[in-house]
């Protein structure tokens, strides 16, 4: 017999799951809240995250930038030429890039490289039991591991956009000015008379969020890792699908409300 | 008993699933005395120690340390509660992106703030006490053997004198010489700082030597307990059948469940 309410149920079932975990991250990003305002402090290891999250993304960061501001710049062109607006590539690039592909694919190149291997590590030692000899060691591990990562995401990720900003603003300018046959200086001006403070904030306000949310994102699946090495796959996995599906959602409605801020 | 006991365990309780692990360990263990926890496995020693560190939750049950109660209490006072614990766990539990010097010395380092100066000079002091030397003191755990990785785990244990130690199976997968050698060092840096001491062990020639009292756990209680000297007259078939390792007696091992 078919049970016509089955896929009532399963609806049910998905949205009090979906709702306990929502639950649950909260409680887990309001303790690492907690422990990032109250002493102790742990400085080294959070210099120790920048260096990582930070320092070692950008040659990723760049790479990405370059390319899509290149590519961005040609296809704009071409879309262009068929309303004779050929001549605004240097301002739409600067807007593509500043407000959204910077921070955007920044932040997925990041919930990758970074929430990847948060969560790996994380679980491992949920796994083999560091985290229990963390707390026996008196050290609260939400202020030795957890704050310093997601603390250093959020400062990371808006510099790690501001890097992405210009080099990707130059790669459209390289294409531009080698191939499609722009002025250097003509560009540079249009770039810089066109854009706003509120392009390039709204991008760097995103990172912050974004930088938060796939730290977080590879600390929880980490933390709450279990069943071996099995089960610190599953979370790496879990924190770099919830980290990317997260950064879309967020940046919409981030975008919505960015939007009404600093205006057109 | 219960007012001088430094630790007083009572009903613990304790199931996972449908699993009841623990179902009422009662259990004392005075100021300064060594008591080794033996069972077979899967009986619930490692989760009866976790319980007592506070790294998991009991359903039911109390815990006293210095006669108070430690069930439920804050993370802050956990924390502080923390600083009398030393623990060697079942794995070592190293942590593997750290240097030696840095996982011996890492409460002094990051839970006391001492100077990373002092800290290296404790650690390595801690060290040659479990018989290592210095030459190890920069490489990674995964640079080490088992045998050795343990007894850094056994220095970082014992590095803060403690005034409560673990030890959860400590010579297991040793050979008898290192076993017996981790014997020796567990019986001094108890003695020696004069802690009381809760250690869990399947190897009986380290349980005679470490103990005081032996207390014999099985389906989720507390069987027998004894003096170290008088588990070969205990006239109880549990242990019997258990030090003599024979397969048949009281106790059934279920094939199909160890394996799972
Ligand atoms: N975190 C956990 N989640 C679910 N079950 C657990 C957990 N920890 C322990 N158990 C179960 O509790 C039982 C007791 O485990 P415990 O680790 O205490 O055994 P043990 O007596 O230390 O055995 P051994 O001598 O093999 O180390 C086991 O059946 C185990 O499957
Ligand atoms: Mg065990």
């Amino acid at each position: 017999m078919i049970n016509i309410l089955a896929p009532v149920t399963q609806i049910g079932a998905a949205t009090l799951a979906t709702l306990r975990a929502a639950g649950a991250v909260a409680i887990f990003g309001g303790r690492a809240l907690a422990a990032m305002l109250t002493p102790p402090y742990f400085f080294g290891q959070l210099a120790r995250q920048l260096l990582r999250i930070g320092y070692f993304s950008i040659p990723v960061v760049g790479l990405t930038a370059i390319f899509t501001g290149a590519a961005l710049a040609l296809n704009i062109y071409v879309g262009g030429a068929r309303f004779n607006a050929e001549a605004f590539v240097p301002n739409i690039v600067v807007i593509g890039i500043t407000r959204e592909l910077g921070p955007v694919l920044a932040a997925l190149m990041l919930a990758g490289r970074v929430s990847a291997a948060i969560a790996a590590e994380i679980g491992t030692m949920r796994v083999t039991e560091q985290l229990d000899a963390l707390n026996t060691l008196s050290t609260n591990p939400y202020k030795y591991l957890i704050a310093p990562r997601i603390l250093a995401g959020v400062i990371a990720l808006p510099l790690l956009v501001a890097v992405a900003d210009v080099i990707g603003v130059m790669g459209g300018f390289v294409v531009s000015t080698q191939s499609l046959g722009f002025n250097g200086a003509v560009y540079v001006k249009n770039t810089l008379d066109f854009v706003t403070t509120g392009d390039v904030v709204s991008g760097i306000i995103k990172a912050g969020v974004f930088g938060f949310l796939l730290t977080l994102m590879g600390c929880y699946h980490g933390f709450t890792s279990k069943g071996g090495a099995q089960g610190v796959g599953r979370a790496t996995t879990n924190a770099v699908v919830s980290a990317a599906i997260l950064i879309f959602a967020s940046n919409y409605m981030l975008t919505t409300v960015l939007t009404q801020a600093f205006g057109e | 008993m219960s007012a001088a006991a430094k630790i007083s365990v009572a009903g613990l309780t304790k199931s996972f699933g449908a699993k009841r692990v623990l179902d009422g360990v009662d259990v004392d263990v005075a100021r300064g005395e060594s008591l080794v926890i033996i069972g077979g496995s899967g009986t619930g020693k490692s989760v009866t120690l976790k319980c007592m560190l506070g790294l998991m939750r009991p359903d039911r049950g109390s815990i006293k340390i210095d006669g108070v109660e430690t069930v439920g209490v804050s993370q802050r006072d956990r924390m502080r509660l923390m600083t009398k614990f030393g623990m060697l766990f079942q794995g070592g539990a190293l942590f593997d992106s750290l240097p030696i010097w840095e996982n011996v010395g890492f409460r002094l380092l990051y839970a006391d703030r001492v100077a990373r100066k002092i800290a290296r000079v404790q650690a390595i002091e801690a060290l040659e006490r479990v018989n290592l030397n210095e030459s190890v003191a920069d490489l990674r755990p995964a640079e080490l053997s088992g045998g050795m990785q343990k007894r850094v785990a056994l220095a970082r244990a014992v590095v803060a004198k403690p005034e409560i130690i673990f030890f959860d199976e400590p010579t297991t997968g040793l050979d008898p010489i290192t076993a017996d050698v981790i014997n020796d060092l567990i019986v001094h840096v108890v003695k020696g700082l004069g802690a009381t001491a809760v250690s869990i062990t399947h190897d009986m020639a380290s349980a005679r030597k470490i103990a005081d009292d032996i207390a014999m756990i099985h389906d989720g209680k507390i069987i027998w307990r004894g003096a170290a000297d008088a588990i070969d007259r205990s006239g109880d078939p549990y242990v019997e059948q258990f030090i003599h390792g024979r397969a048949d007696g009281p106790i059934k091992v279920d094939a199909r469940r160890e394996r799972a």
